[in-house]
């Protein structure tokens, strides 16, 4: 369980995690200037568990994978969005970073408030008002990399992509 | 039977797919750049092992410098000599010599019908020539370079009809804002944006680049034109093997959006959104501190021409600067074989090395808190250029040269004769 951070719409990779900071592949780096551009104070603050909430189109923009693994490497247990940009959405599954889509969810709760997510079940509890949210379920094929934790640990448990 | 997409992995797959089905395919070429190929040599380690890893094909794997060319800090000529290492040990042969999606299809690596997955978001700027090119992040490329392998969901495709005959001054840059504004910044998102009608037919490779690069702005996994006679041309003399002319077959679209570009006047995408567009003469009174002329999106031989020909015998305004990079080395060359370098440096601005150059904030031409820049980029995000403080307008390279001279947003009719 964690804070809920809530964000709108069209949040790009720009502002997750800008250019003059992504020259780098230590994600402690990354995290350290992640959401820089729209909310300074969210690397000094965030906690383990955190939550991020968004309006549609998260992470539209460059396909830097550096962006969901700042977020990632800050703590944030998941990302649950009205949607995703498409690269987003894939890097973040592909590096195990768990996000959701359920409009419900974001449109009924609040920055600030605290909340929780069962990932195996899809299952989005707002903890300040006690209502729960079931979030869209994932097509088989992507279910099957995401219960993988990743494509890489995925591809070693297939042996090959298939 | 099928879009453009559809009958794209129809036959790679040598049976028919349709939109929706997720499917594992052979890709031709793979492409990542100084910024992205770390962490996609990581996730290539990741898989096959510490050492004696190979990638799939050495001929087909391409790593592009062109983010941040030459090095301009400790950190990324770090990252360089790294990749360096890398591209060595696998046979790879890096490419220094401008951006990468200029590279790509000038150096051969991208023929109709073909399947190329790159690092880049940018990646989609390839279906101007009909192959099926889409941007990922660092693991799946990583996975690519291990594998020779991606999977897709082949996408739904929304059908982009041009037809009319633009007005002098107004250009495929201005045809795409306002595809922006229609289509909104994820109203193709998931899907293939597929460019058809009498319009997109007239236009030549590099503007079909143009327009495809920015299929990704509005959320789209690829633009796609598809081949013809003029892209036959255009490949003659890059690539040597066989690739199939192949074209939609009775498609199904999702939806179809049809654009007569003849009432179109020259548009500005404001900041910080790309949809943001609105026409030239609402932002005229703009004051621009700086204007760069260049990137993936509109940084070639013709873009450079319109721009000179504004230029000629003028210089920028005196509280104005002006950033000119050429896409690639070979658009270089060219450039100053006839002249518009020349009119470039004698107009006052600053001519810089084949690549990304300021557009995505490291160097050359970064912009200071509260500075406003008009570019031919192809996002104008908060922060992209530099300072987060400074704002980002897009526009054609006609309007781009036009504003340089007067120092404020202007519209480009003005300075043609």
């Amino acid at each position: 369980m964690g804070r809920i951070w809530k964000l709108g719409d069209n949040i790009n990779t720009d502002v997750i995690i800008p250019g003059r900071y992504n020259v780098t592949t230590d994600r402690a780096q990354l995290a350290k200037y992640c959401l820089c551009e729209i909310l300074p104070e969210f690397a000094q603050q965030v906690r383990q568990g955190d939550i991020i909430m968004a309006g549609h189109n998260f992470g539209c923009g460059s396909s830097r994978e550096h962006a969901p693994a700042a977020i990632q490497a800050s703590g944030v247990k998941a990302v649950i969005a009205r949607s995703f940009a498409r690269i987003f959405y894939r890097n973040a599954i592909n590096i195990g970073l768990p996000v959701l889509i359920c409009e419900e969810a974001v449109l009924n709760s609040e920055d600030g408030q605290e909340a929780d997510v069962d990932l195996e079940q899809g299952l989005i509890t707002n903890l300040t008002t006690g209502q729960r949210f079931q979030a869209q379920p994932l097509p088989p094929f992507i279910a099957r990399i995401v219960e993988a934790g990743g494509i890489i640990e995925y591809i070693r448990r297939e042996g090959t992509l298939r | 039977m099928g879009t453009l997409a559809e009958e794209i992995f129809s036959y790679k797959l040598g049976r028919p797919v349709s939109a929706g089905e997720i499917v594992i395919v052979d890709v031709d070429h793979v492409m990542s750049h100084d910024t992205t190929s770390p962490l996609a040599i990581q996730a290539f380690r990741k898989l096959t092992g510490e050492r004696g890893g190979r990638v799939f094909d050495s001929a087909r794997a391409h790593i592009v410098f062109d983010h941040i060319v030459p090095a301009a800090t400790v950190a990324a000529a770090t990252l360089q000599r790294d990749i360096r290492g890398f591209a060595r040990e696998q046979g790879i042969q890096i490419l220094q010599e401008g951006i990468c999606h200029q590279v790509m299809p000038e150096r051969g690596f991208v023929a109709p019908g073909e399947i190329i997955v790159g690092a880049d978001s940018h990646t989609c700027t390839y279906g101007a020539l009909g192959a099926f090119a889409t941007g990922m992040g660092s693991t799946d490329i990583g996975v690519a370079y291990a594998t020779g392998r991606s999977w897709f969901r082949v996408p739904e495709t929304i059908n982009v009809r041009l037809t009319g005959q633009l007005q002098p001054g107004v250009y495929v840059k201005d045809v795409t804002l306002e595809l922006v504004r229609r289509i909104g910044v994820d109203g193709a998102n998931y899907r293939a944006l597929e460019y058809s009608g009498s319009l997109v037919e007239s236009l030549s490779i590099s503007e079909r680049f143009t327009l495809c690069n920015m299929a990704i702005e509005m959320g789209a996994k690829t633009g796609l034109v598809a081949p013809d006679a003029t892209t036959e041309a255009w490949l003659r003399g890059r690539v040597n093997r066989s690739y199939p002319m192949l074209q939609p077959q009775n498609p199904r679209y999702e939806r179809v959006v049809e654009v007569d570009v003849s009432d179109l006047s020259p548009l500005i995408a404001c900041p910080p959104d790309v949809n943001n567009v609105v026409p030239v003469e609402q932002v005229e009174h703009i004051q621009i501190d700086q204007v760069f002329l260049g990137t993936c999106t509109n940084g070639r031989l013709d873009d450079l021409a319109i721009a000179a020909s504004i230029l000629r015998g003028r210089t920028i305004h005196p509280n104005t600067r002006m950033v000119v990079i050429p896409a690639s080395r070979e658009v270089y060359l060219e450039a100053l074989r006839l002249g518009y370098i020349e009119t470039f440096i004698q107009a006052g601005a600053s001519v810089g090395t084949p690549g990304c150059g300021p557009c995505i904030g490291r160097h050359f031409g970064v912009l200071g808190p509260g500075e406003r820049a008009l570019t031919t980029m192809n996002r104008n995000f908060t922060g992209r250029m530099g300072d987060p403080t400074a704002e980002i307008y897009l526009g054609s390279p006609a309007t781009v040269a036009a504003t340089a001279i007067t120092g404020h947003i202007t519209d480009p009719r003005q300075f043609l004769a």
